[in-house]
């Protein structure tokens, strides 16, 4: 339905480009005056206003019909179907007569449902057909009204413009539609879980057993979301990362920054980019396949219990992927310091590294801060890593050699598979979603503020 | 001035003072070796990651098949029932054959379990490509089930106790024997690019993760790449010093630094939840990471179109073509190669993401490859996913060659940014 609905409006634009084009060609051998635009922006305008509207019909109509069809079809039920239920069981009764429609019936279905879903069926065939119908019309329609501006007086390359133009604003708007998507989803459903769970046990509580049991009507007693121990698991996590990350990514940028000769420095730097292009599931692999039993097996030889899903070889890992990150930040900032003042130092009698140690770096601290600050935000939302090497179970611990989880792991392990939207472990993700985008979104801002001062000092 | 005068008077050649400069330089030397440790450090754990994936997935490229004789016994297959005729007794009683001598039914079910599940689907495809192959005898090689396949590529040691090990002394004996006969060989496995993923190792392959990664990045270039331009047209060309441009571009720069996972988070609420549409889909997975991509192609089509000279504006707008001709016709096409550039970098990066993708679904399992961007996929990343996770031997050898697969891609299509970059971007 949507293939014809797309081609008969490709075809409406064409034509609609064709015969503005020729329309004015002709009035223009009829009246002997130039025009003011070119023929082909007549085309275009009467092409442009014809699709978009149209195009804009098609996705809210797309967007809709499923949401209208499901409100008609609960409206259309019997009474007693619906009156007991609760949302969630209305949604699954939804999903069978919706299955039951494409022919996936499974043991005997009632015959209201069978007939629901029959109606289903009908429905969305006429909703496919007024779709056509909708947006051949208005396409017709846009088409006889524009067609009828054309003139060589008319400004058709002002109109194409502005339309583009609005065009643009839109593009570019759609980066704060994506934030506000973010922000009022996950506050969203954040919100319902804290109507569950008191945000205070969220964000003190010590335990953390997200795995309820079937039974819906118990929420108080079930569970646990004292999100402490998943918090610490994070930022132990992160903490053996940057522990890794910041003296190899700190050491590496100031030799390639100070004593490396053009050629090293033109050669390491895109090797050690590599680091950052690996996709970090590659990353959780070799954390599970080489590091953690190396680990292990270096923990048993000098008698240390490590386990399996141990924090260190997760953070290890992670603070390899990281030092890129370090070292090219911590490079731009100490190659940023003015000449003035490292020549100053030399003309002291001072040596390279006491150069480095005691003007460079001091100078270029809050650029190295910034980025430091920069990679541990993507140490604490970096998933995929944690997801294969590190624990699921959340254990309150600062020992690196046990297993804890982070709160990307957490979010997860309770989305993936079928989810149902209302109960407290689904929305638990949400919740911690949404702890995960504050904390990383503050750190960019601090870390970005602080770059940004620092750069306004020697400027 | 007193320290000065002191400095002055200091001699340079005491022994003190030699000491004291040997010491400096000392600490120089130390810290130069720090840098170049962290170097080496780096780059030796990069080789290590690398080496330890090629060789571990070097043996997935290959796969243990057996020679077998099968008779295509016109009483267990006629032309009506191609496609459910009992093949595999045909391939079992081929296989039986190989193997002379009297043996029970136990060790007779220990035989056939070194049989792939797929050898009597490969026979049957080749009845089913030519039907008039029933009733003669087919030399075929079909491949041999995981354990043998992972014993025969060495992977399995020899010299472990039987009960360590998934085959058995008994399989072994037979193994040996059809090696010294010359009927088992290992050609390269196709598999691994043109079948979809199976619980079996031996069987499972990439296809439907290569074609479910193209549609969401098709989906994801479709979405990103004119938004992406048309943004980064209007902020860099079009929009006034205000308030509303200085959000957009805050906006756009918070954006990059999202949590993947965060994105895939609203794929779920948002596109999956409130908008119904379907699971598992390249579609969602595509309109999620195009979200991700957008940033960088902003950024990077910003980037080159300032990078095009004022003289080529000034000159346009001087023989008397309007602001919008002036960025349509010339400013557009001389950025194209920088922002071709910065789109196939968001792209590989996109095509290396993962989390937002489990978010939606795309980690299910399914067996066959996507017939469209609506169909339940899974992606190259996923896939490696799913693989890591699965308990069977075979799997971590797959899985480190579905990676090495996908560092190839990744490979291929950073080595067209440089080219292009080099190729066709100007300088003015």
């Amino acid at each position: 339905m949507l293939t014809i609905t797309v081609a008969i409006l490709c075809l409406i634009c064409l034509i609609g480009y064709l015969s503005a084009r020729r329309r004015l060609t002709r009035l223009v051998a009829a009246t002997g005056t130039t025009s003011h635009s070119l023929p082909g922006y007549h085309g275009s305008f009467v092409a442009l206003w014809i699709g978009v509207p149209s195009l804009a019909l098609i996705l809210l109509w797309l967007l809709l019909q499923g949401p209208v069809i499901d409100q008609l079809l609960i409206a259309s039920l019997p009474e007693r179907l619906v009156a007991e239920r609760d949302p969630a069981q209305v949604d699954l009764l939804l999903s069978e007569i919706r299955s039951i429609a494409r022919g996936q019936v499974f043991g005997e279905p009632e015959p209201a449902v069978a007939q629901a879903a029959e109606r289903y069926t009908s429905w969305q065939a006429i909703a496919g057909w007024a779709m056509v119908a909708a947006v051949a019309a208005l396409a017709l329609a846009a088409l006889s009204l524009t067609y009828a501006r054309i003139d060589p007086e008319f400004r058709a390359r002002n109109g194409v413009e502005r339309l583009l133009t609005w065009l643009m604003i839109l593009c570019a708007g759609l980066a704060i539609v994506t934030t506000l998507g973010i922000i009022v989803s996950l506050l969203f459903e954040a919100s319902r879980f804290f109507a569950r769970v008191p945000l205070s046990e969220f964000l003190f509580g010590l335990n953390w057993e997200p795995q309820i049991p079937l039974r819906e009507d118990q929420v108080a007693g079930l569970g646990a979301f004292g999100a402490v121990p998943v918090f610490v698991g994070t930022l132990l996590v992160a903490a053996i990362a940057m522990a890794v990350a910041v003296p190899i990514g700190l050491f590496s940028a100031i030799y390639l920054a100070e004593y490396s000769g053009p050629r090293f420095r033109g050669t390491v730097k895109p090797i050690l980019e590599i680091l950052a292009g690996i996709p970090t599931v590659v990353y959780g692999f070799f954390a599970v396949l080489t590091v953690a039993p190396a680990l292990r097996q270096f923990g048993a030889a000098v008698g240390l219990d490590v386990a399996p899903n141990s924090a260190l070889a997760a953070g290890a890992v992670m603070g390899i992927m990281i030092v890129p990150f370090v070292s090219s930040l911590s490079d731009d900032a100490i190659t940023a310091v003015p000449r003035a003042l490292r020549d100053g130092a030399y003309a002291l009698g001072a040596t390279k590294a006491e150069t480095i140690t005691q003007v460079l770096l001091p100078a270029a601290l809050p650029g190295i801060v910034g980025g430091v600050l920069l990679a541990t935000s993507r140490a604490i939302g970096e998933t995929m890593i944690v997801v294969m090497a590190a624990g699921l179970i959340a254990t309150l611990t600062l020992n690196p050699f046990e297993s804890v989880t982070t709160v990307t792991v957490q979010i997860v392990t309770l989305l993936i598979g079928d989810t149902e939207f209302d109960n407290p472990k689904t929305l638990a993700a949400f919740a911690l979603g949404l702890v995960l985008f504050v904390v990383t979104l503050c750190l960019n801002v601090v870390a970005l503020r602080i770059v940004q001062k620092y750069r306004q000092k020697y400027d | 001035m007193t320290v000065l005068s002191e400095a002055w008077a200091r001699n340079w050649q005491s022994g003190d003072m030699r000491r004291r400069v040997v010491r400096r330089h000392a600490a120089d030397r130390r810290l130069q070796a720090y840098g170049i440790g962290a170097i080496a450090m780096a780059i030796g754990l990069l080789c290590v990651l690398l080496i330890s994936l090629i060789v571990t997935g070097a043996s997935a490229f290959v796969q243990s098949k057996v020679k077998l004789d099968v008779f295509i016994d016109p009483e267990v297959v006629a032309t009506d029932n191609l496609d459910r005729a009992n093949y595999r007794s045909l391939v079992r009683k081929a296989f039986r054959e190989l193997i002379p001598g009297e043996i029970d039914r136990s060790a007779e079910r220990a035989l056939f379990d070194m049989l792939s599940s797929g050898a009597a689907l490969a026979v049957r495809e080749a009845v089913r490509g030519d039907p008039s192959l029933i009733g003669k005898t087919i030399e075929i090689t079909v491949p041999l089930a995981d354990p043998i396949d992972q014993f025969h590529k060495g992977v399995i040691p020899r010299d472990v106790p039987e009960q360590q090990r998934r085959v058995s002394d008994e399989q072994i004996g037979w193994y040996d024997q059809l090696v010294s006969e010359g009927h088992i060989s290992t050609p390269f496995n196709w598999d691994l690019f043109f079948a979809s993923d199976s619980r079996f190792p031996e069987l499972a392959g990439l296809a439907g993760a290569l074609v479910g990664s193209f549609y969401a990045l098709l989906v994801c270039f479709l979405i990103s790449f004119p938004v992406g331009i048309a943004a980064a047209l209007y902020l860099e060309e079009f929009a006034p010093k205000n308030r509303w441009t200085d959000l957009i571009e805050v906006n756009i720069n918070n954006l990059a630094a999202v949590p993947s996972i965060v994105f895939g988070l609203l794929g779920l609420a948002v596109f999956l939840n409130y908008f119904g549409l379907p699971r598992s889909a390249p579609l969602v997975g595509g309109m999620v990471l195009s979200l991700m991509t957008l940033p960088t192609i902003i950024i990077a089509a910003r980037a080159a179109l300032k990078a095009v000279p004022p003289s080529i504006r000034e000159a346009a707008l001087g023989v008397g073509a309007s602001k919008h001709q002036v960025i349509m016709h010339h400013v557009l096409p001389l950025a194209m190669p920088g922002i071709l550039t910065g789109t196939i970098i968001g792209l590989a990066q996109a095509l290396g993401e993962t989390a937002p993708l489990l978010m939606i679904g795309m980690n299910a399992f399914i067996t066959a490859p996507p017939g469209g961007i609506t169909e339940p996929a899974t992606a190259l990343p996923t896939q490696i996913f799913i693989w890591a996770d699965s308990p069977e031997r075979g799997f971590v050898a797959k899985t480190s060659a579905a990676i090495l697969v996908l560092i190839g891609f990744l490979v291929v299509m950073n080595t067209i940014a440089v080219v292009l970059r080099q190729r066709l971007e100007r300088r003015w």
